[in-house]
Parts: structure tokens; sequence; C-alpha cells
């Protein structure tokens, strides 16, 4: 059985999936974008939170490659409804489904599905944890905004990142944190103090390094900068700093932006405009936001086709879980 | 009825007899041999029967995770017989009504000593005194306060409740946990959590607690005693207020003694307890402070859980560990298998210490003539995978299921009744 439950792979694999991704990239130039891969499969998009972004994607992923695609949406927890995660996992794939697509607030839980429905098993966003799809997208849309057209067999060798924002409670920062640096890119976690998770006994966090200030590393002028959605009204109300006090310290703002040279600008939206960054900075042609959207389309039909591709030979993806 | 048991190593030490007539020990030497019934007890050891000071038997109000009946179950296969249940049930036990329920039941169900714990505060909720002078002179005699599952964090009431305790004799056990460190916590903080995307209980939470508590309880000169000691800071705290004369006591869980947050890399939620796994340096800092005395004593924290509140994701699911059947096995291989602590360290910290701190008679001469016969027979030699069938409680929720433990609980006497035989609860009907 093969799943996508972690960004955490070895490079080899991180760059087949990449380059797979580049396959599926030439049809969305195609008048007719369907390819028969999948026919006769079904996917179950099983979004136990609210997601338009991400279940577009993966729905028009699995469309593209003709497998029949049903969405299923739990509001709240499942727990909330009184059924266990387990037995909405269990009647899911009761219904004969070949894959599922889960999007959990829960951290492990596709971890725990994946154990308990025998079916492949890919990882949406679970809770606080990992997104592993989006930092596909990322490095995708990353490498060819570095590699251009030749992309295809590079990884993401020397390239220096910075992730800005809420670090702690991100599953994108997470997944990121694990994929980039198998690419090669070093990887630097900017954010206020309190939104930055804990650190190991070397200093890193989340294994790369981190850094409170956004000015400082912007002096060191990175090859590309992710700006992550800051929802401080979410967070614990004590520790959150205001919008005004985040300006302040972690917003690309004109003026930070001018000095920011030519580095690549990534956010995984939905974007605020005007607090995680300026409109300008949304607009430049250094922004790549909208490539990650498309790039998102063909990341996910290779992932889909590796894990539900009766004729695709390839291992377990996200290694060792 | 006479029983003679031929060869026991007393308390790990050399081989001898031992004689249960009645509810008493008696000299082997002035028994009937005759008329007794003899048990080879040759390679075994013999220990006095386990005080648990931290169990949670669930009756009334979760029945269905365990009752007071099926807890004596898991206590006797664990070698116990004296048990003290935590107060958080539901109706919470904060009346005399409810604690002296928890003792009837206890009696009918035999086996072992029930002894309801009370709670601290009404409800548990942390913002009145429960009636304590009443649930002392209840018929269920508590002599040991707590609101485990919570911490009573409000300084005023905590210092109240122990002046309340040192009148009467009686010990505050404090779940110590500030509540506003460890909002959304479900495992030990660290760069673990950070990776596994869940919310982090840091040890400053405890130890900080334990720190305000120490002082409180010098102020009132009442005795404490904490909870489910869990981290080397903890420790480090729970020494210097013992160096500086404090009345306080200190407890580990087994779990703390022999696991580590890497097992909740699975998201596995029998690996979700409170407080959390926490790391290697500390574990070795719990098992060198139980040996050394800084923690006095081994107390299960059994928490039983219905399969449901288990098979979910890790956030939502149940925090706690059946305990009570496995404990000594891994009290052996944590401290005595890695020469630690010998079987007499095992019996302080696990019978006459909590018995001691509980206030419970009959445990202060373990195995001497003339002292009360509680008293358990241990195969330190056997090995086994601890399967479902070995729980005998109603809950399953064991994180040792799977793995290899030492040593098998064989024969349990309780004040002379036998309450285990050959690893079989013995299930005669007993008087009320």
């Amino acid at each position: 059985m093969r799943h996508l439950l972690t960004a955490s792979m070895p490079r080899d694999e991180a760059i087949g999936l990449l380059d797979l991704a580049e396959d599926m990239h030439q049809i969305q130039d195609r008048e007719l974008k369907k390819l028969p891969a999948l026919r006769g499969r079904t996917v179950v998009n099983l979004f136990f939170e609210d997601s338009t972004r991400t279940r577009s994607s993966f729905e028009i992923a699995g469309k593209w490659l003709s497998a029949d695609v049903i969405n299923v949406s739990g509001k709240g927890s499942s727990v909330s409804k009184g059924e266990s995660l387990r037995d909405t996992g269990l009647t899911i794939a009761a219904m004969g489904v070949d894959g599922v697509v889960v999007r959990s607030g829960a951290s492990g839980a596709p971890a725990l599905l994946a154990d308990w429905i025998g079916r492949p098993v890919v990882n949406a966003g679970d809770g606080t944890h990992e997104h592993p799809t989006q930092a596909l997208l990322d490095a995708f849309a990353l490498r060819r905004r570095i590699h251009g057209g030749a992309a295809r067999g590079k990884a993401l060798d020397g390239v220096r990142v910075a992730i800005v924002g809420d670090i702690a409670h991100s599953r994108v920062a997470r997944s990121n944190a694990l994929l980039l640096p198998a690419l090669g890119a070093e990887v630097t976690l900017v954010g206020p103090p309190p939104l930055l998770p804990p650190a190991a006994a070397d200093g890193s966090r989340l294994g790369v390094r981190a850094e409170p200030s956004l000015d400082r590393v912007i002096d060191e002028r990175p090859d590309a900068l992710m700006l992550l959605r800051v929802q401080l009204e979410r967070q614990a109300g004590k520790v959150a700093p205001s919008a005004a006090e985040y300006i302040t310290g972690w917003s690309l703002t004109d003026e930070r932006l001018a000095r920011l040279g030519d580095a690549h600008l990534l956010h995984p939206g939905p974007m605020n405009r005007g607090l995680e960054l300026s409109s300008r900075a949304a607009d430049s042609d250094r922004s790549a936001i909208l490539e990650q959207v498309t790039a998102g389309v063909s990341v996910r039909m290779a992932v889909l086709y590796s894990l539900l591709a009766s004729d695709h030979p390839s291992a377990e993806l996200g290694g060792a879980r | 009825m006479t029983t003679l048991l031929t060869g026991a190593a007393v308390l790990g030490g050399e081989p001898r007899d031992l004689a249960i007539e009645g509810d008493a020990l008696v000299d082997p030497s002035a028994i009937d041999r005759d008329r007794a019934e003899v048990i080879d007890a040759s390679g075994l050891i013999a220990l006095p029967g386990l005080v648990d000071l931290h169990a949670h038997l669930r009756q009334p109000g979760g029945e269905q995770a365990e009752t007071v009946a099926s807890g004596v179950r898991a206590a006797a296969a664990g070698g116990f017989t004296c048990v003290f249940a935590m107060a958080n049930t539901n109706p919470v036990a904060d009346t005399p009504a409810v604690v002296e329920q928890v003792h009837r039941l206890g009696l009918e169900a035999g086996l072992a000593t029930v002894r309801p714990i009370g709670a601290v505060t009404v409800g548990l909720a942390g913002e009145r005194l429960a009636d304590m002078t009443m649930l002392a002179r209840s018929a269920a005699r508590v002599t040991v306060f707590s609101d485990d599952g919570h911490c009573v964090h409000d300084a005023e009431l905590m210092r109240r409740a122990l002046e309340h305790a040192a009148a009467l004799d009686a010990v505050v056990a404090q779940h110590a946990q500030d509540p506003a460190l460890t909002r959304g916590a479900v495992m030990h903080e660290g760069p673990l959590s950070a990776e596994l995307g869940l919310g982090g209980w840091p040890s400053v939470a405890e130890a900080s607690i334990v720190a305000r508590d120490a002082m409180l309880a010098e102020l009132a000169g009442a005795r404490l005693h904490v909870c489910h000691v869990s981290t080397a800071e903890t420790v480090e705290v729970v020494r210097a207020a013992k160096a500086r004369g404090v009345r306080i006591t200190a407890e580990v869980a087994p779990h703390h003694l022999l696991l580590t947050e890497d097992l909740v890399r699975s998201y596995d939620a029998r690996f979700k307890v409170n407080p959390p796994l926490r790391t290697d340096a500390d574990v070795r800092a719990l098992r060198e402070a139980l040996a050394d005395g800084t923690i006095d004593i081994v107390a299960t924290d059994h928490a039983p859980h219905a399969p449901e509140a288990k098979l979910t994701a890790f956030a939502d699911a149940a925090f706690g560990m059946v305990g009570l059947e496995t404990a000594l096995s891994v009290v052996q291989m944590a401290m005595v298998e890695t020469g630690l602590m010998d079987w007499a360290g095992v019996a302080r910290a696990m019978s006459t210490t909590p018995a001691a701190i509980g206030r419970e008679p009959g445990y202060d001469a373990p195995l001497e003539v003339g002292a009360s016969a509680h008293v358990v027979l241990v195969d330190p030699a056997a090995r086994a995978v601890v399967e479902e069938r070995h729980l005998r409680g109603r809950s399953a929720n064991s994180p040792y299921l799977g793995r290899e433990l030492p040593g098998r609980v064989l024969h349990v006497w309780h004040a002379g009744r036998r309450t285990l035989a050959d690893g079989r609860i013995v299930t005669e009907e007993v008087g009320r």
C-alpha cells in the first residue's frame, strides 16, 4: 500500500515526483485536458475541514486523470458528529473506493486512516502537522522559476528560502521544512518568537535554522521568500501580535520589497493583502503565487497517478511513515 | 486454614518459609505442617501486598470503562491488595455519599481494599473547597485528597486545602499542571511535538506548580504528595524541597519509568497520557530519583478507557493508560533489572511507603510474623509478551500490548484471603 502522508522523502523520489508533475503540467496547454490514466478509479476527497482551494485542486487533478472524484465533507470533527474517525474511514473504504484524499483538523489523522482502511491515503493537510502536496507544489513552482524550461531532473541546491509567519501552527511550513532541504535548499524560519515552534538542543526549529527578525533575513538577500497566511484571530489571543505589530516586524511591505532584490515570492493563499505582504509585492513580477496554484493541479495529478495507476512502479511516497 | 509458602525469597533475600493463618502471618515453625496447604515458592520472590495510591476505578459514572469490581480484578492480577480510587468520577467524589458508595462497592468486590480519595474542590472545578472534614469523618475515612485530572491551580485554594489536610492528618495529592501553560497540550513539548504538529506540554508547567506547592505546604505545615512526577526538572524541585524539610512525597507512574515520547510518532492514542510521556533524559532522572528516594513511590495512574475513546485522532482521544496489571513487571524491568533497586526497595516503593502516605494500616512490617497477611509471590524469571487476555480490568488501553515484559505475579493473599492463584483470579464470594 502506498500513501503520501508526509513531505519527508528522499531527494531522488522528490525529483521524480516533480518531473512527473512536469509531464502532467504539459497537458494544461492542451485544448482537451484529459488523460485516461485513472479511468475506472474512484477517489474520495474526505474533507473534515473546510477548504475550497485544495479540494478543488485535487478534484481537477483527479478528473483530468479520468478518475471519478467524490467530495465528502464532514463539518467540524467527526467526533462531534458522533461517528469516530475510524468508522468514517471504514465506511468510505467499504464503498469500494480506490484512494482517499484526507483533510483533517487533527494532526496525524491521515496516518491513522492509512493504517485502518487499507486504501492509498493522500494527506491534504492535517491539523498543524503537514501539507505535503503544498510543499511539492511550492518546490515545483520555485524550481520552474529558477531553472525555467530546463527544470526536469534538477533540485534546489543552494537555494536560500525564508518562510515567514506563524510557523508554529503552519502545516505548510512543516512540510516545506522537510522537503526543501531534501532538495538541497537552505531554509530559514522567520516569525514572531511566540509563533516559532519549540527549539531543538542545537537551536534549530523543525530541523532548520530559525530567525525572529525578517529584516536581518532580508539583508541576507534570500533567493525566495515564502509568506504564510496569518490568522491572528485564530491564535491564542494572549500571545499573538496585533496586526500593527505583525506588519511592523514581519510583513513584506513596499519598503522591504525594495530591499529584497530579485527574490521570488511564494504564498500558499489565500492572501491577506496588506498583512502578510503589500499589494505591490503580491502583484509584482517576482510573485509566483498564481504559478503555485497552477502547479498544484500538476503536482496532485502526479501524486494521484503515482499512488493509484496500476502500471506505475514507484515505491511508497514519502519514505518511512 | 493455614498456608505454608516454602522457600520464598522474602523481599528478594535468602529463601525461607512463610505461613499464613487467618488474616495474619505466623511463625512457620509453630504451625501444624500436616494440616497446612503447602505452596512451593522456591524461585519465587515474596513481596508484601502492593498498594496503589493512584488508580481510576471510574465508578460511579464511567462503568463502560471500569467498575470497582473490575478494577480490583486488575489490581489482584497485578499483585495489589489496596487501591486508592481517584475522585474524578461522575458524580465527583466530593461528598460523603459518593465516597461511601465507592467504599461499599470495594467491600462487596473483595479482592483488594478500596480506599476512596476525596476531591479537594467541589466538582473538581477548582473554585470552592469540598467538605474535606466530612469526607475524612465519613465511613470511607478519606485520608487522601486530590483533584487529579485537574490541578488545584488557585494558590489560595491550595493553601487552604493544605491547612485542612494538616488538621486531619490527611495528604493533598496534587496533579501538578499549570493550566495556562498547557492549553491544547497533548504530548511533551519539544522538537518532536513541533515536528508532529501536536500541542506541547512543557516540563515547566509541572515543576513550577510543585515549587509553589512545596512552599505552601511548608507554610501550612501540611503533607503534600505530588502525583505522577514526569520530568527531570520536577525531580530537582522535589529534591530541594526535601532537603529543606518540607513534608513532601512524590510518586512516579510505571510508564514514565519505561516509555518515551517517541512512541507518539505513531499517533496511536494508546500512548496519550497526562502528564505525557517525556524524553530519555527524563526517564533516566526519574529512575535515579526513585532509586535514591527523592521519589518515594510508584503509583499506577491506572486510567481505563473504552475503545472508542482511544480509536480516534490523537488530539481528540482521551488521556490515560491502564497500569495495574503491568506495574510490577515494568518496575522490575526499569529498576530491578537495571540494578537501580533491589526487591526490598520495590516493596518500600510499592507497598510500605504508599500505605504510610495514605495512612492505610497493616503494611508497616512487611512479611513479618504478626503482620497482616498481604502477600504476593512473583516469578521474576518469567517473561511474556503482554496480550489483551492478560488484562483483567474492563479496558485494554495498555501501552505494553505486544511488548515483552519480565516477571509474573502468581499468587496473592489479601488479609489472608487468596485473591490470585497461579495467575488466576480467585472468585469466591466474600462477605460484606
